[in-house]
């Protein structure tokens, strides 16, 4: 688990360069690019999400919330006060990481259902507010008018140059998180997953490593929230209410929250389910989730990415 | 005169406060049975509530079939889908972790909001209620005769509770579970079956919940989430586990949203609730009436 797969990192990284190419030749996915982009989104809040959950072992509900902080200050600093993109994609994550270390400390003391409870509770009034605050937020009709992403004049104006910028964000997250798991935090953060008491006594300030965890969650769901925001110049407040925490959750669950990999397995998956392959199952997709969450937890305790350990084991015995 | 409507108003509140909070007690005690028993938190209890209130408009209005038929018949009916999310989402996984097991309860209660929705559609559905709908005129607060029937329940269920844990054996064996299931099983208690049982005994109350409240508020296929959130904050608030602290949590609640909605600004009436939980938790984790030891023992 622990050793960098620079192979398989090398093998990822050309199938998502040549992916938009392979697309435009076969007609039934010449859109797949565009769902891959909200894959792209939704991979940097599973990766912070699989650091917390799958390595730490700390339960968040609250990720849409960051994810809807980004979102918001990209949209409401660039539509409304016309400032910089990206300078307003950096104060939104300095804000939602700030938030974090304001919430943070007194939910991670919190174990279990508490913190489960916690993080949620926060996630609600979060959404409230965005429900709420219709000065400032535009309420629940949403607010238009974000700007398009352009850096020095080069706009990232269609599908594929955005896939491009989300998935190449999506790369700097994980080779940053692979090195994480792999440093001395990484194995302290693994050390509080199997015991905290054993952690501490081992010098670890167990505190002060779940809330650097969670600050490093929140501002890349922030990230992602203004990935977002730009690339349909729109947002409104029912994307980050709590039931969108919840289908990260079930992300992570299904790829795998152990290894990062899962993480975005599990968001490309959920995604291309969610907005392709169950169109046929429209409302009733639910059940689909349902079934797919309670099958993966009683036979795929480790999700997707744990089935070759599982085909390996067989084979030898 | 002024006076006086303030007065009502603030009764008002305060019995709606109560109504509503006997609900979330309701389902808070069904997540401390369950807790206390399996350790399991129940995300599906809310989808409990749910089925009551649509089985009924089934049993009662569609089919025609008589109160006192109909209501055993739903609360028959929501017990058996508890035994089965036992036998199907929680009994089957291996290695079991709050995680898991939270994870599981979703899914089975993503699957029961998707039936609920393929039988029922998504109209919301009312039930007559059980002693008409002519308000009563007290102190300047107007209040439906519904509402004492749902703060009776709560007081039924809290005397019945009582009496089923403290004086029966089968509760008698129940607790014995909650408290070491090892010890229990070592003294001839067969454990799963007390599982099953505190699944069971949670799904009927939630019926009986969602029965009595569907003349208040109606019933549709997706209202058992945020009611298993809110009921969860109950539980919390007053101390996971503690049955006097499920039912005062619920009460709290209810009286917060219904004051907070009243008095400050109804938009933010979720937030409420929720903002006094967060604080609750952070400078008291263990809820008012809970144990401080428990609360440091259960992690991931």
């Amino acid at each position: 688990m622990l050793h960098i797969r620079k192979r398989a990192i090398a093998i990822f990284f050309v199938i998502i360069i040549g992916f938009p190419w392979i697309a435009e030749h076969i007609p039934a996915i010449t859109h797949y690019p565009d769902v891959m982009v909200f894959a792209g989104i939704y991979s940097l809040i599973t990766i912070g999400l699989s650091l917390l959950l799958g390595y730490t072992g700390q339960i968040s509900l609250c990720q849409a919330a960051f994810y809807g902080i980004g979102a918001y200050v990209s949209g409401i600093l660039t539509a409304r006060y016309g400032l910089n993109s990206w300078l307003c994609m950096a104060i939104g994550m300095i804000f939602s990481g700030l938030v974090a270390l304001l919430v943070g400390p007194a939910s991670l003391k919190l174990r279990g259902h508490y913190l489960a409870m916690a993080t949620m509770a926060f996630g609600i009034i979060v959404s409230v507010i965005l429900n709420q605050e219709v000065d400032l937020t535009g309420g629940p009709d949403g607010m238009t008018g974000i700007p398009m992403l352009s850096l020095f004049g080069f706009e990232f104006d269609t599908t594929e140059k955005y896939y491009y910028l989300v998935w190449a964000f999506v790369f700097a997250a994980f080779i940053f998180s692979v090195n994480v798991v792999q440093s001395g935090t990484g194995r302290a953060l693994r050390a509080i997953h199997s015991s905290e008491a054993a952690a501490s006594a081992m010098g670890i300030n167990v505190l002060r490593f779940k809330v650097i965890v969670f600050i490093y969650g929140a501002m890349l769901a922030s990230l992602a929230g203004s990935l977002f925001a730009h690339y349909l110049n729109f947002v409104n407040p029912s994307t980050f209410d709590v039931s969108f925490s919840i289908k990260l959750i079930i992300m992570i669950t299904l790829g795998g929250m152990y290894e990062l990999w899962g993480a975005i397995i599990g968001a490309g998956l959920i995604t291309f389910l969610s907005y392709e392959w169950l169109h046929f199952f429209e409302e009733f997709e639910i059940v689909v989730y349902g079934a797919i969450l309670l099958l993966v937890t009683i036979f795929l305790p480790k999700g997707l990415v744990g089935i070759p350990g599982i085909i390996k084991r067989w084979f030898r015995s | 005169m002024e006076e006086l409507t303030l007065t009502g108003e603030l009764l008002q509140y305060l019995i709606t406060g109560l109504t509503v909070g006997s609900i979330y007690a309701m389902v808070a005690v069904g997540f401390s049975i369950i807790y206390n028993v399996t350790e399991v938190i129940n995300f599906a209890q809310g989808e409990f509530v749910m089925l009551g209130g649509l089985a009924m408009v089934s049993f009662h209005t569609a089919a025609g079939l008589p109160l006192i038929i109909a209501f055993p018949a739903t609360v028959l009916l929501v017990t058996l889908v508890g035994i089965l999310l036992d036998r199907l989402a929680i009994r089957p996984i291996k290695q079991p972790s709050v995680l898991t097991l939270i994870i599981a309860t979703l899914a089975f209660s993503f699957l029961l909001k998707g039936a609920a929705m393929l039988i029922w559609g998504k109209d919301p559905f009312d039930l007559p209620a059980l002693s008409g709908r002519n308000p009563i005129q007290f102190f300047g607060a107007v209040i439906q005769p519904q509402y004492f029937w749902v703060m009776g329940f709560l007081v039924l269920v809290a005397i019945s509770l009582t009496i089923f844990f403290g004086k029966t054996i089968l509760g008698k064996a129940m607790s014995a579970c909650a408290d070491n299931p090892d010890a229990a099983s070592l003294v001839g208690i067969n454990v799963k079956l007390m599982f099953s049982l505190s699944f069971a005994l949670s799904a009927s109350i939630g019926a009986i919940a969602g029965i009595i409240v569907t003349p208040i508020t109606f019933m549709e296929y997706d209202r058992g989430a945020e009611l298993a959130i809110k009921a969860f904050g109950a539980a919390m608030l007053g101390g996971l586990g503690s049955f006097p602290g499920a039912i005062i949590g619920g009460l709290i609640l209810g009286s917060i949203e219904s004051f907070g909605s009243g008095l400050i600004s109804s938009a933010y009436k979720d937030a409420f609730a929720l903002i006094v939980i967060l604080g609750v938790l952070f400078f008291k984790p263990s809820g008012l009436l809970g144990n401080v030891e428990i609360s440091k023992m259960k992690r991931f």
